[in-house]
């Protein structure tokens, strides 16, 4: 046991726990006034939920004693035999609930990030409903085969330091899935303007994300030394590459938006998470650069089909972004920073095949389950509100409250 | 008696209060409007691309008048807010029956003169 760690490990998990509300602000901003608090109101009780379903049975099913490679078992089912003792398989140097405690923030923030798709539509009910069973059939099988003892994907050899595919491949593909199920927002297919209500919420979103984000990519060393600070320089690098490339961007087609630098920002955030602590630091500049160009042009691009209505573009920030982020670094790993991953850069082409592997899996297991989760959903309990109550909002017809209410 | 309600460009409210001001038109009622008329919508810079926004902030000037300072508000507004381009703004005027101060429960023409 050692109190350093501990302690990091600790604080990672506030800092990781911090990024949920502030994804509620990021996402609440980029909507009309009328859905503000809806769409916070997603991140928040998603918080609430799988907090509590984590302690249940998420964390056995994701990191318990190992079935198949693909899920953990029912063992430690209420976290029975998980104590303050380190685990024998998961950080040596830390309580075993310090750990669990890391990892719970993590799959918090994973069920929030694909409200992103189906805001100001949505049914209440029906959101608690898919986020309850997409944690439960899809986030911890997909830990599990990255990150759990004996996980098939790990077993493989596949490299995600804090999770380019089990939390942003594998939410920016189920958001799309979910966002096809659901169908657009009335008014989207005639190009009616949803005007974003506070671009300063969506700043301050983004600022508490990358902020929350040094836990999330240096926490995941699960110790405090050399890694950590690697990873912590790293994350800060392709947050801030990524996003003066998109500032860049939109200057080049028109004016440098914040909404753009703050939201490249992120997706620089997104494409480092798997590679943190595998890449030389100087490699977080182009993995950063590079995933803004790739998410600009596919939110470009989706903007022009004006076919699927993924609102908030969570597959072109996070499925994009972390499909970029998984394959570089497979390209930049080198033994030289982390003894555990090597890429081309040490000459092991072989490792891009293998994160070519997992996301191919990860992207084929979420998309079809969670396609297949929201038409059952669909056909029992409906997902959408009713035309009135998109029209009213859904600050009031879900939730009978007003985000700036009042006269005075 | 008359009531002004003059849509313009929010950027011009300050010019035209100081040109009603010089003319000793003191009282005001102001808000904050949204509104569309031959100036249509603005693209504004959405995350990667644009959008359009069909309905453009202006601010909305009311001033309630006795009949004879009504053209000189009118002719004042136009001056301080006139740019020439498309979305200068419209003014309404309209009849109004009467006028009551509330503090001093004087009705007419005495409470909506400057003196």
């Amino acid at each position: 046991m050692n109190s350093g760690d501990t302690a990091w490990l600790l604080t990672s998990t506030a800092l990781v726990l911090l990024m949920t509300p502030a994804l509620a602000f990021f996402y609440g901003g980029m909507v009309r006034r009328k859905n503000l608090l809806s769409t916070i109101m997603m991140s928040f009780a998603i918080l609430c939920m799988v907090s509590v379903l984590w302690i249940i049975y998420g964390y056995t099913m994701a990191f318990g004693p190992d079935v198949r490679g693909l899920v953990g078992n029912l063992s430690w089912f209420g976290l029975t035999g998980v104590g303050q003792d380190p685990s024998s398989v998961y950080a040596a140097t830390v309580p075993h609930l310090a750990f669990v405690a890391f990892q719970a923030t993590f799959a918090i923030i994973t069920v929030a990030l694909w409200t992103g798709a189906v805001v100001e539509r949505i049914k209440f009910g029906s959101l608690l409903a898919f986020a309850a069973l997409w944690f439960t059939l899809v986030y911890c099988p997909v830990a599990h085969w990255v990150w759990g003892n004996g996980g098939w994907l790990a077993q493989l050899g596949a490299l995600d330091f804090a999770g380019g595919t089990v939390v942003h491949v594998n939410a920016g593909i189920s958001a799309l899935a979910l966002a096809m199920v659901l169908g657009p927002r009335m008014g989207f297919k005639e190009g009616e303007s949803m005007e974003p209500n506070n671009i300063p919420f969506v700043v301050l979103g983004a600022a508490l994300l990358w902020f929350g984000w040094f836990g999330f990519n240096a926490g995941s060393a699960l110790t405090a030394g050399g890694l950590a600070s690697t990873a912590f320089i790293a994350t800060n690098t392709s947050a801030a590459a990524a996003g003066f490339t998109w500032m860049m961007l939109g200057w080049i087609h028109r004016r440098p938006s914040v909404l753009g630098a703050a939201t490249g920002a992120v997706v620089g955030l997104v494409a480092i998470t798997p590679a943190a602590g595998f890449v030389p630091v100087w490699a977080a500049i182009p993995i950063g650069a590079i995933a803004s160009i790739i998410s600009y042009y596919v939110m470009v691009w989706r903007a022009k089909a004006n076919k699927v209505d993924e609102s908030l573009d969570v597959f072109a920030c996070h499925g994009v972004g972390g499909t970029w982020g998984a394959l570089a670094t497979g390209i930049f790993a080198t033994t030289a920073v982390n003894s555990a991953g090597s890429g081309l850069l040490d000459g092991n082409w072989k490792q891009i095949l293998i994160q070519l592997a997992a996301i191919t899996a990860t992207m084929a297991y979420a998309f079809v389950v969670s396609w297949l989760l929201a038409k059952a959903l669909k056909a029992t309990m409906g997902l959408r509100v009713k035309e009135e109550e998109e029209s009213v909002g859904l600050d009031i017809s879900q939730h009978g409250e007003n985000a700036y209410g009042g006269v005075s | 008696m008359k009531k002004i309600e003059a849509i313009i460009r929010p950027e011009k409210l300050g010019a035209v209060k100081d040109a009603l001001t010089a003319k000793g038109m003191l009282g005001m009622t102001v808000t904050h409007v949204n509104g569309r008329g031959r100036q249509k919508g603005i693209a504004l810079q959405w995350r990667a691309g644009e959008y359009r926004v069909d309905f453009l902030p202006k601010v909305k000037i009311e001033m309630v008048l006795a009949d004879e300072e009504c053209q000189i508000a009118i002719d004042t507004i136009c001056r301080a807010t006139k740019t020439g381009r498309e979305g200068d703004g419209m003014i309404f005027v309209l009849p109004v029956e009467n006028a009551y101060r509330v503090r001093t429960g004087d009705c007419g023409d005495v409470c909506i003169t400057g003196k």
